[in-house]
């Protein structure tokens, strides 16, 4: 299809979204990310069963926990789509890119000094 | 086990007040299994700490150290040799960790992370209840394995009150009533005579009525 999605989007392949933890997602905002997504199989299709279920309720959780630091619960987001979906992907990039962009960089990044 | 809840992110920083050298220590138990104290939470609190602190421009230091128990002398004795590189030791053992910890390190300010919370059983991966209440006196022979006391919200000793209705307490509609699971169980195991049987008034000293317990074994001792 050779769609194109933004190229600010690191892809992270995991073997199923069930593979996701909340110190994972945690760990990529502490390395300084603005925003993370998970993108799992559709709801129901999941080939280990609940993989993707899990994964949307670990995100959920992890919306709190940036509540409470003040990161703001938005810069984390689940989506589903199927392998056959390819355009869906690339429009749920371009829907979180935007979304991440009209929330500006991570507060955590601000002091940090970067390099030239 | 021990079951908890964590504090609010919030009420942990108001305690921590302008402390930013934080060794978080987990406890490798009860506050495990219920997903609350162990390793993992560890982490999520450090890591909740290291954003907050690192959004607020401020310079800290926090250390994740998990003890194998902090109810035994000899694992709170292992962060002997770096508890003093840091302005707190934030326990999220049960209340009795945090204490013994802070027992051990006079000098040092140690905070609970943790609300403990019952003694219970995990009814599934996620979901903990409560079974037992520490009473000093265990009656559950005379109640078909099922607690009264910890599990009648009134610990009614001689059958349900007026408020038990379709097998749930009046409390909520999510609670059974533990008399109910009583009657039922001694049904099921053939022993409705032991509901005849009218339990005494209980002596509560044997509880924390009683005051702090303390147990005494000379066979064991050193």
């Amino acid at each position: 299809m050779r769609l194109s999605y933004p190229s600010n989007v690191k892809v992270v392949k995991l073997p199923c979204t069930g593979r996701v933890d909340v110190l994972l997602i945690l760990r990529a905002f502490e390395s300084g990310v603005d925003g993370v997504y998970v993108a799992g199989c559709m709801e129901g299709e999941c080939h280990f069963l609940r993989g993707n279920l899990r994964a949307r309720r670990r995100v959920e959780y992890v919306k709190g926990l940036l509540e409470e630091v003040g990161l703001g619960g938005g810069r984390v987001e689940m989506f589903n789509m199927s392998a056959s979906q390819g355009q869906l992907f690339a429009q749920f990039a371009r829907e979180m890119t935007e979304r991440i962009r009209s929330l500006g960089p991570s507060p955590v990044n601000k002091n940090v000094k970067r390099e030239a | 086990m021990i079951v908890g809840n964590r504090k609010d992110f919030k009420e942990i920083l108001e305690k921590l007040g302008s402390r930013r050298r934080v060794l978080v220590l987990g406890c490798n138990e009860c506050v495990t299994v219920c997903g609350v104290g162990g390793e993992r939470e560890v982490g999520v609190l450090s890591a909740e700490l290291r954003l907050y602190w690192k959004k607020e421009g401020e310079t800290f230091e926090v250390r994740e150290h998990t003890l194998e128990r902090q109810c035994d002398y000899e694992y709170i004795d292992q962060i002997r040799g770096f508890a003093d590189e840091y302005d707190v030791i934030l326990s999220m053992a049960c209340g009795a960790g945090v204490q013994y910890v802070a027992e051990a390190y006079k000098t040092k300010l140690v905070l609970p992370a943790v609300n403990t919370t019952f003694l219970g059983v995990t009814i599934e991966q996620g979901v903990w209840s409560e079974r037992c209440q520490g009473c000093g006196n265990c009656i559950l022979d005379m109640t078909g394995g099922i607690c009264p006391i910890a599990r009648c919200s009134k610990s009614l000793l001689n059958g349900p009150c007026g408020g038990s209705s379709g097998g749930k307490c009046e409390i909520d509609n999510e609670t059974d009533c533990a008399w109910q699971l009583i009657v039922d169980r001694l049904k099921e195991s053939g022993q409705m005579e032991r509901y005849e049987e009218i339990l005494p008034v209980k002596d509560w000293r044997t509880g924390r009525e009683g005051g702090p317990r303390k147990r005494v074994r000379e066979d064991l001792r050193l």
